[in-house]
């Protein structure tokens, strides 16, 4: 097997290979490393960060579907000082890139977040705009383009860090908040976050989450998210991260296709904690198997079908 | 260290109505399994095996470091623990473990209180092992709804301690709830161990506090990754500090925790 080139520049964030940890869904990737080589990732999105710690939502948090999961955690986490602090230094030496996931409930919540991680040593930040907008009705930052766009612009001004935007899937036409919030500065799109859903216990006849309702991930949002990143694809001109139900390297060559640079892995981390290095390793024999020398060959060829 | 391997089923049971008991070769984590610790189970599928997705978390019924087994017993409750039923030996068994923070034992303690309801009792057994090979006194309380679901009856007789059961439908032991017992408890406790479901402990819980004696929950709760990354699983916690309380990973932090500061979905 001839080595191929895996390195992929993201507008600026270079990665030593395009699989990346979804938000979430790998803690601060210290969790996982009974299970998977860490410096062999690509990128790691630390779980979603914000101003003040955060206990989280009553449980039962999760429920599963089929194909899938509803989760509504509710964004427990230590605080972004915790994470300075304490975490931080912890993995900031690994080969990984750590990109922080950031959330507010007000544009100045991020725009202070940003400002915090711009003088540390991570190497790019995560915007979450799936949050609620607590001065609009707590309406989704990400399900307007022009609220998306005035979030893009409030952490621009903060720091030079490389920016990802991940964006809502709740959305009427995803296409435009993406042009909205690439017009805004970010420099990297992530897509496609949860899809809001609701499982309901028929013996209790009460929804089974605590929140009601949550965020559905796994298998069963594929398609979705294939669909979605293959519009944003030709809808933008920076580098899109695609995610959204990727379990296997079939699943995550899809998303290159469909005009992805690199690939987030989610939900399937729980399903079997050494995924990512099972994709990354049918990665590099696909491309082998096809005569491509470059992952980046491979971006977008369902596109121009 | 935890790890994930492949390994066949050596054999599966029905032992009771809906109860299921599974043995596994596994001697790579038998060898690190502590009593009270569990493991993250899902079957192996042809193919993705996307539907049920997650694993399962199931405590450890048998540690057995020389034979290199482990026995597992559950409860057919859902989809998941239905597909696993359905397993025999041969089949494949993907397996995380040892996980989380299992049962410990002081050496302060004489008189032991251990009480199991349901599926609860299943983990139970290698402790209650362990307190009478380390010379404990142990008095065992055991709750089902009926005889045929009281787990491991027959070994436990033949362990030297004081053992009362009570079944819902009395049809075995005394017919109502096992914490009935607690009322009548002549002598003095100095620990408890508990397992089983959430009103169960709770009423224990109260108990301890009242009757001032220090103890061990095995906590049950939704479980996602097992790994201490996706915050599913968490159980509300007593501590000391501002709001009196906080969320606790019951992969990690547990599946044990102190009886007494567990705050059960109140």
């Amino acid at each position: 097997m001839s080595k191929v080139n895996l390195t992929v520049d993201l507008n600026g964030l270079e990665l030593q290979n395009p699989v990346t940890t979804a938000s979430g869904t790998f803690g601060f990737g210290q969790e996982y490393k009974n299970y998977v080589d860490l410096d062999k990732l690509g990128g790691v999105m630390v779980k979603g960060t914000t101003l003040q710690p955060k206990k989280g939502n009553p449980t039962p948090r999760i429920a599963e579907t089929p194909a899938g999961m509803l989760n509504a955690i509710g964004l427990q986490n230590p605080g972004v000082d915790y994470f300075i602090e304490q975490i931080l230094p912890e993995i900031k030496d690994k080969e990984f890139k750590t990109i922080v996931n950031i959330s507010g409930n007000t544009i100045e919540d991020y725009a202070k977040l940003a400002a915090k991680l711009a003088k540390t040593e991570i190497d790019a930040i995560e915007i979450n705009i799936s949050c609620p907008n607590v001065k609009k009705g707590g309406l989704a930052f990400g399900t307007e383009a022009d609220m998306a766009a005035s979030v893009v612009q409030a952490v621009r001004a903060e720091t030079s860090l490389p920016l990802i935007t991940k964006l809502s899937p709740n959305v009427v036409d995803i296409t435009e908040i993406a042009q909205a919030v690439e017009e805004a500065g970010t420099d990297i799109i992530s897509l496609i976050n949860t899809l809001l859903g609701m499982k309901i216990d028929i013996e209790r006849q009460e929804p089974i989450l605590a929140n009601k309702v949550g965020g559905l991930s796994g298998p069963a949002i594929k398609p979705v998210a294939v669909r979605m990143v293959y519009q944003v694809a030709q809808a933008v001109d920076i580098p899109l991260i695609g995610m959204g139900g990727i379990s296997t390297v079939e699943d995550a060559i899809e998303f290159f296709l469909a005009g992805a640079n690199a690939i987030s892995v989610g939900t399937a981390n729980f399903v079997n904690p050494e995924v990512t290095m099972e994709i990354l390793a049918g990665l590099e024999e696909y491309l082998n198997e096809h005569d491509y020398q470059d992952v980046n060959q491979i971006v977008g060829k369902a596109m121009n079908s | 260290m935890a790890q994930r391997v492949i390994k066949e089923i050596i054999d599966q049971q029905k032992i009771g109505p809906g109860y299921f008991k599974l043995v596994i070769k596994v001697p790579e984590i038998v060898a690190q399994a502590k009593i009270g610790q569990f493991v993250h189970i899902k079957w192996v599928a042809e193919d993705s095996g996307a539907d049920p997705l997650l694993r399962r978390p199931i405590s450890l019924n048998r540690i057995n470091p020389a034979e290199g087994t482990m026995t597992l017993v559950y409860r057919v409750v859902g989809r998941g623990t239905k597909v696993l039923s359905k397993l025999t030996a041969g089949d494949k068994l993907d397996i995380m473990g040892p996980l989380g923070t299992g049962f410990s034992i002081s050496e302060d303690t004489n008189r032991v209180l251990v009480i199991g309801g349901g599926v609860g009792i299943a983990p139970l057994y290698p402790l209650v092992n362990e307190l009478v090979k380390q010379n404990k006194e142990v008095i065992l309380l055991l709750g089902a709804e009926s005889a045929e679901e009281v787990i491991d009856l027959s070994s436990f007789e033949e362990f030297d301690l004081e053992l009362k059961v009570a079944t819902m439908d009395g049809s075995l032991g005394r017919e109502g709830f096992v914490t009935d017992y607690l009322a009548e408890l002549e002598q003095e406790i100095d620990y408890i161990y508990t397992c089983g479901p959430m009103p169960m402990m709770k009423v224990i819980r109260d108990w301890a506090i009242d009757s001032n004696v220090a103890g061990q929950a095995s906590l049950e709760e939704r479980m996602g990754c097992g790994t201490g990354a996706c915050l599913s699983c968490v159980c509300q916690v007593k501590i000391d500090g501002k709001d009196g309380w906080t969320y606790k990973k019951a992969c990690t932090a547990g599946p044990v925790f102190p009886l007494r500061e567990v705050i059960f979905d109140e």
